[in-house]
């Protein structure tokens, strides 16, 4: 198939430069395999992540021309040829160096979550019963990769900018510091509580989390998040639109949440939920 | 000293499911637990398990228990396994699971509630708890979120280069912080190596750049043995085709679901050559092979959920004599299911209908990534085409010798678990059976580091070595003694790998690979990397290529040693099996001057409690 240029940023926290490198593209390539093409042949210290090269863990997350996306999942035979390829990295978080960028403000916030707690077990053997309906729903929230595109992508968080960067030891570098900084949890971590509090067997109330330290509120519904999303989870429509119901619900009658643990745990679909988008 | 320096009481390195597991456990023995791994968290190796997690839990078939797991496990790895380590494996399994789902893991379930499980290869019964095609993600991820409210810290993209010993006994670690460069001491009463395989030594491997046999080559120089080295396990299905995606792993659990092996005759090769101590376990026609598939207890299972080893030589056989697909592999097909009257000749057809509504639907909800990763790298749609497959590097069975009970090496503090560790596996590993081994002695490694290190007071860091470790890493920077590129290295390598000790292998091309490793290990001292300390991967590279060769160089030797054909390892001047190396494994360990050595360690008898298990599962 020939020669391809590839304009790939490079630089650091001081700044940077969009520089051009040709690489040969052969049948059924992708993004990633040029870029380590690149690397073993021009750029040896070109900085980019990657783990799996089969989109299973998130890791190779940038921006090609222009759209987010993970880079061994984007087929060269998907973009244009006769111009160059435009690689940079996700702009939302701050940079560490070339293609690969801060995103340990995002381990921060999943760690402000409340981990599962289930209820007592069903079966004297300690195992739990629930249906294969029951746990669909939630299933479709786990396939999260952690890939961080919906978080790059959701405007509350571009426009906040506020992910603080910490050193390796830990001490606040940049962004305006953790208070701040963690205004709004991000699209990744709405999914991340729906999981939670749409398991069938868990017992804790996070609704407070989600209204004031995550804010759920902050967010508008623009599904930018869903369409990035390379799993394909609706992470609004089956994700942020029941939480924000339920932070609704709870704010407005506390008792409901209780009802619709209980009801969950007897395996009662909640009356007022939406409809499941089938993937 | 000026360099960043943690204390903890335990350092767990490497965050898959093994060191996960033990830094969880350690962090339950009320011990300070540092968790370290190269990548971010939640990256490692683990994550692209996708069949499933082998345990008796008998869910679906009450038949199970973990005796039929063992003498399955043993089986498969042609005992050689450590048998001690092998029934630990299959009683505390189970439990292992369950802990898993309640730390909130969502397995698919069965109509009755409970955990779903699924067929594999030389598994007699359905025992892969599994979610889909992507059990590794729930379990990293369930590890993951449960661990990190334990206590532990975590350091991520932090790549430790070198153990740091206090006489015989191993007091640290030092590392590198990926993002900048910089230097951290670890200074900790006990060390549990986590780290994973040594795929890249290979050109066509289902691994990540991760796996660089880092654990291994760490405990190698810190004294501890390597055991087994030899058996490395080519999974029969990778992707084939476009070359770019050469290696990815189609899962078993494409077979698990039906999926035939045929070759470009259109013959179902695998019915054409079915070993003697499989056979009675083996499906007599296509018909009772698929209705295993679907569940039936009383079918045997289709040839091609043989054992691994034997289906990889199958398809290696029929592209050897042209029979193979356009690209150099052979097919594998779901799609059958889905044409017109596929169950036609069945005598029982009904059988399968009431099973499978609608067979375009039923492939995608079983293997949705499957589905997913030929849709998007190959550009072909499994529920209408056949596949392309053909072997890939996948898995090493060596590794890291350990005591069956606490997972200690022979040196003082050092732990070893995980696919870094060897023993249960033998000669080959059945599908399923490492997402459990990362449980159940990801645990037991956890719970014996902390309690050695409660049992201890902190040895001392030599500063001396720690200085000259560091001067040496960063002679690939500052003053390199050569212009080599650290890529170029590497992938020569991998072709002497892949070409000279392959899936056959012979004495005359394996001396000439450690002709070649030799001259590429003069290469690699010449390694040069431009540009300075941040996120610098040709720098990286320079230093990961020390561990590939070491590893490469070890299951060289133990390879050539092993001088008959056994699970994983076929020798073509030797292709029979031999009884008198069936109990014993080899060992490579660093001699007195730095050389490696070789011996063999005779295997211990086994109870007469296991072998009676074996003998009635025959
Ligand atoms: C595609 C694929 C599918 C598979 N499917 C299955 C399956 O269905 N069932 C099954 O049982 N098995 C399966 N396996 C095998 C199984 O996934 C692996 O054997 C297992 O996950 C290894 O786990 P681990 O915890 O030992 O290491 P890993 O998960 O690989 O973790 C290694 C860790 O060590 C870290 N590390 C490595 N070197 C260093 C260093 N120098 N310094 C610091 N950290 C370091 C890495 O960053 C990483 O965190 C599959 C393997 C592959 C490749
Ligand atoms: S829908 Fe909400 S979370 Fe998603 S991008 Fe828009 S504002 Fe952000
Ligand atoms: S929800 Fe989707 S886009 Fe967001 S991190 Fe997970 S996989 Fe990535
Ligand atoms: S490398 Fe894993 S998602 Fe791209």
């Amino acid at each position: 198939m020939g020669k391809v240029t590839f304009r790939i940023w490079r630089g650091d926290k001081s700044g940077g430069s969009f520089n051009d490198y040709q690489a040969e593209v052969s049948e059924g390539m992708v993004v990633l395999d040029a870029v380590h093409q690149i690397q073993a042949t021009q750029a040896p210290d070109l900085a980019c992540r990657w783990n799996c090269k089969a989109g299973k863990c998130g890791s190779c997350s940038a921006e090609v021309n222009g759209k987010p996306r993970l880079m061994c999942m984007t087929r060269m035979d998907t973009l244009p040829h006769d111009q160059p390829v435009l690689i940079q990295p996700m702009k939302a978080f701050p940079i560490i160096r070339d293609l690969v960028t801060d995103v340990s403000w995002n381990y921060r916030v999943n760690k402000k979550i409340p981990p599962f707690k289930p209820r007592p077990p069903d079966a004297p053997d300690g195992t739990w019963r629930m249906g294969q309906e029951e746990v669909d729903r939630i299933q479709e929230f786990r396939k999260c990769i952690e890939c961080f595109l919906c978080q790059n992508v959701c405007h509350v968080l571009r426009d906040h900018r506020r992910f603080g960067q910490t050193d390796t030891d830990g001490n606040l570098t940049s962004g305006k510091g953790p208070s701040e900084a963690e205004l709004f949890g991000g699209p990744r971590f709405m999914i991340r509580v729906a999981s939670l509090e749409m398991h069938p067997l868990d017992t804790v109330n996070r609704l407070p989390l989600l209204q004031k330290e995550l804010n759920i509120g902050l967010c508008n519904i623009t599904k930018c998040c869903t369409e990035v999303c390379p799993e394909h989870i609706h992470i609004t429509d089956n994700g942020i639109i029941p939480l924000k119901e339920r932070v609704v619900d709870e704010f407005y009658d506390p008792l409901m949440w209780a009802a619709r643990k209980v009801g969950e745990a007897l395996g009662i679909r909640r009356r007022k939920s939406l409809p499941i988008v089938k993937p | 000293m000026n360099i960043q320096t943690h204390e903890h009481d335990v350092i767990v390195i490497g965050a898959g499911g093994a060191g996960l597991r033990a830094a969880i456990e350690a962090s339950a023995g009320g011990v300070s637990v540092g968790l370290v791994c190269k990548s971010l968290l939640g990256k490692a190796h683990t994550v692209m398990a996708e069949g499933g997690i082998a345990a008796a839990l008998a869910n679906v078939d009450e038949r199970d228990n973990w005796k039929v797991h063992f003498a399955d496990t043993m089986r498969g790895g042609q005992y050689v396994n450590n048998w001690r380590m092998a029934q630990i494996h299959a009683q505390e399994a189970p439990a292992r699971v369950r802990e898993l789902e309640a730390w909130g893991a969502v397995f698919d379930r069965t109509p009755d509630g409970r955990i779903l499980q699924r067929n594999f290869g030389g598994h007699r019964y359905p025992r892969l708890a599994h979610v889909g095609d992507r059990t590794g993600l729930e379990m990293i991820r369930t590890l993951q979120d449960h661990g990190i409210h334990q206590g532990m810290a975590v350091y991520m993209e932090c790549t430790i280069i070198s153990l740091l010993k206090d006489g015989e006994r191993v007091v640290g670690a030092l590392g590198y912080y990926r993002e900048n460069g910089r230097f951290v001491v670890f200074h900790a009463k006990a060390v549990v190596l986590a780290t994973g395989g040594v795929g890249k030594a290979y050109k066509i491997t289902s691994n990540s750049w991760e796996y660089t046999g880092d654990g291994h080559a760490l405990a190698y120089h810190a004294g501890a043995e390597l055991q087994d080295m030899e058996f490395v396990q080519f999974h029969p299905t990778g992707m084939v085709w476009p070359p770019s995606v050469r290696g990815i792993l189609v899962t078993e659990g494409v077979r698990g679901e039906g999926g035939i092996l045929v070759n470009s005759e259109g013959r179902r090769f695998m019915f054409d050559d079915i070993p003697e101590n499989y056979r009675n376990q083996t499906a007599k026609d296509e018909e009772e092979g698929f209705r295993y598939c679907l569940g039936d207890k009383n079918a045997n299972r289709p040839p091609e959920l043989l054992t691994r080893d034997h289906v990889a030589r199958c398809i290696r056989r029929e592209v050897k004599e042209g029979r193979g697909s356009p690209h150099g592999g052979v097919f594998l097909d779901v799609s059958w299911m889905t044409k017109p009257g596929a169950f036609n000749n069945f005598k029982d057809p009904e059988f399968v209908r009431a099973r499978i509504k609608d067979p375009v639907e039923h492939i995608k909800k079983k293997l949705p990534s499957m589905y997913h990763q030929f849709k998007e790298l190959g550009g072909l749609d499994i529920t209408k085409e056949p596949m392309e497959v053909g072997p890939t590097t996948h898995y090493i069975m060596g590794g890291i010798r350990v005591d069956a009970e606490t997972q200690m090496s022979r040196v003082p503090g050092l732990f070893a678990c995980g696919e870094c560790a060897c023993g249960i596996n033998g000669a080959n590993r059945l599908g399923g059976n490492s997402l459990s081994d990362l449980l159940v002695f990801g645990k037991r490694a956890g719970e014996f580091a902390a309690k050695y290190a409660k049992e201890r007071s902190a040895g001392r860091i030599n500063p001396q070595q720690v200085e000259q470790e560091m001067r040496s890493a960063l002679a690939f920077l500052d003053s390199p003694l050569g212009q080599e590129n650290p890529f170029q290295v590497q992938y020569d390598l991998q072709n002497v790998m892949q070409d000279l000790v392959g899936i056959v292998r012979t004495e005359g091309e394996m001396v000439k690979a450690l002709e070649r490793i030799e001259e590429l290990k003069e290469r690699a001292k010449r390694a040069s990397a431009p540009g300075n300390r941040e996120y610098n991967p040709g720098w990286h590279t320079c230093l990961d290529l020390r561990n590939l060769l070491t590893v490469s160089e070890a299951i060289t030797r133990a390879a050539i040693e092993r001088r008959e054909s056994r699970g994983a390892q076929f020798r073509e001047d030797y292709p029979e099996k031999k009884a008198e190396f069936g109990n014993r494994n080899t060992i490579i360990s660093k001699g007195p001057n730095g050389e490696m050595q070789f011996r063999w360690e005779p295997i211990p008898e086994m109870p007469a409690e296991l072998k009676r298990i074996i003998e009635e599962m025959k």
